[in-house]
């Protein structure tokens, strides 16, 4: 059963006059347990297919189904517990000035969970950062430590879906290893469906079965991991991005 | 054309030392390299003094860092004992930066023509209407369709990549003879990026200059570059040909290159990088 389904999806910011259709038209579906990749360059929406995914952008057409159910534009809190995300700067998206226990408690009590100090502490050890990490403030964390805390942040609400918006663009190469291995742990040990937006196409590949490539608003192609990798893909845009995630191309003069 | 034993810049046993409350920390430490009419890549993580080493060269460290080394030089001038006065004919006229955001490297309340002529200005002294002339030939070069345009906008309204060829022309100008480029193309998309490094492969090419290009990525450094010097905590573990990168020996060359995601050797898992602290011992 597929776990996602996105149908005629279209996004667009602003009112009236200034209104910008950011998303046009994707539709497409992601099963259960499946990496579903989004890639393409600043400005195409990816993110904001995301935002839509995950109820923070309500001005959305179309149809998304999720787990089955029929998502209108207001959720209901269990909805909204469904699919959490992961943003891109983990130096930006954590407060600074709470404690990382107390960070990892807020989205327990707007859900009012209980068995509270349970939760933070599993979560902590989910994505293996030591329990006495929730005294600490996020300036005192390197930024691949954050960026478990950002994870464990997710987690902490048991989702079925993990939204990932660049996770590891910030990070160096050796820490975005690391997060990427946990990402791909922490999928086959809790059966989580991810949906991951990133510019790498090589991070991209390494994490999803499918991948989507954005251009304006709309998918120019969904190619598979194989496909990518012995370079039978179609569109000339993907062909750019695959050439791009080599390095640098020289000149045929 | 390219003479790649005709050095430019030599640094000997340069450190950086930054004296703080609680100890001396040592950004750089003792790192001796050689830059040709080349492009030499130089990596490595955050932290790990990249970004030190080319502006200690152009002495831009801040006013508290200490920089030591046996020798600095930059083709007849030595870098140690130059003046501040010396300094701001190098600065600029022989060896030009180009970093890595243009949204925030630009200064937002000028025009990109009056930023870009205040260098030849400033350096060659040369009249208004002259600089403009210059300014307009050089934005060309640097693939900008109506030059005459440009000239009169701010860098907010213009895109990235545009930012960049801006930036690029702004530090050509003056023909220098070494550019450092500080990520230049990391703020930038991939389909940018590479339009952005063939016209600066092409000017170092064609005036036959030196390039120092730090970036923390591994198969951009590998495909542009001719060398690559690779930095951990401060030292260079290593220096390669760009082409033989893929037989480095140092563990943390061989750390970096198997951490990276790679679509023509996909794997399962990735390797994590163990440090070694014996790293750090030479």
């Amino acid at each position: 059963m597929s776990m996602i389904n996105v149908d005629h999806l279209a996004v667009s910011y602003g009112r009236g006059e200034t209104m910008t259709r950011v998303v046009k038209d994707v539709s497409f579906d992601v099963a259960e347990g499946e990496s579903f990749g989004l890639v393409g360059e600043s400005g195409c929406g990816k993110s904001t297919v995301l935002g839509a995914l995950g109820g923070r952008n309500r001005q959305w057409t179309g149809t998304i189904t999720i787990d089955g159910e029929t998502i209108n534009q207001k959720r209901s809190i269990s909805q909204l517990a469904k699919q959490q995300m992961v943003f891109q700067d983990p130096f930006g998206s954590i407060h600074p000035r709470h404690t990382i226990g107390r960070a990892l408690l807020e989205p327990l009590e707007i859900h009012g969970k209980n068995n509270r100090q349970e939760r933070v502490e599993k979560a902590l050890k989910d994505v293996g950062l030591p329990l006495n990490f929730r005294y600490r403030f996020p300036h005192q964390l390197s930024g691949g430590q954050r960026q478990r805390v950002a994870i464990a942040r997710a987690l902490i609400l048991e989702p079925r879906i993990l939204l990932l918006d660049e996770p590891t663009s910030a990070l160096d190469v050796s820490i975005q290893a690391e997060i990427l291995n946990l990402l791909k742990d922490l999928r086959e040990r809790e059966k989580l469906t991810y949906i991951l937006v990133s510019h790498d196409l090589a991070v991209v590949a390494h994490l999803c079965d499918r991948i989507a490539v954005m251009q304006n608003g709309t998918f120019v192609e969904v190619a598979s991991k194989k496909q990518l990798q012995n370079g039978s893909v179609t569109h000339p845009y993907t062909r750019t991005l695959i050439d791009g995630s080599r390095g640098y191309v020289v000149k045929q003069v | 054309m390219r003479d790649h034993n005709d050095t430019i810049l030599a640094v000997e046993n340069m450190s950086v030392e930054f004296p703080t409350l609680s100890g001396v920390v040592t950004a750089v430490r003792d790192v001796s390299f050689s830059v040709g009419r080349e492009k030499v890549g130089i990596i490595g993580e955050s932290g790990s003094g990249k970004s030190t080493t080319g502006r200690a060269i152009m002495r831009l460290q801040p006013p508290k860092a200490v920089v030591k080394a046996d020798r600095m030089q930059f083709e007849n001038i030595d870098l140690m004992k130059a003046s501040e006065e010396q300094m701001l004919s190098v600065r600029g006229k022989q060896i030009a930066m180009i970093l890595q955001d243009p949204k925030y490297s630009l200064n937002p309340v000028m025009t990109v023509g009056e930023q870009i002529s205040e260098t030849v200005i400033l350096h060659e002294r040369v009249s208004r209407k002259q600089a403009r002339e210059r300014t307009l030939a050089m934005l060309e070069r640097v693939n900008i369709r109506d030059p005459r345009r440009v000239f009169d906008l701010y860098p907010h309204e213009v895109s990235g990549g545009m930012g960049q060829r801006i930036m690029i022309s702004m530090m050509l100008i003056a023909s220098p003879s070494l550019i450092i480029a500080d990520e230049p193309t990391s703020a930038l998309d991939v389909t940018v990026r590479q339009q952005v490094l063939s016209i600066l492969d092409d000017l170092v090419t064609e005036r036959n200059i030196g390039l120092i290009f730090i970036s923390h990525d591994l198969n951009l450094v590998r495909s542009f570059c001719d060398r690559v010097i690779i930095m951990y905590a401060g030292q260079i573990v290593e220096t390669v040909a760009a082409a033989d990168l893929d037989n480095a020996k140092h563990p943390y060359t061989r750390g970096l290159l198997n951490a990276l995601p790679s679509l023509d050797h996909p794997r399962d898992r990735l390797e994590v990088l163990r440090r070694d602290p014996a790293w750090l011992e030479n």
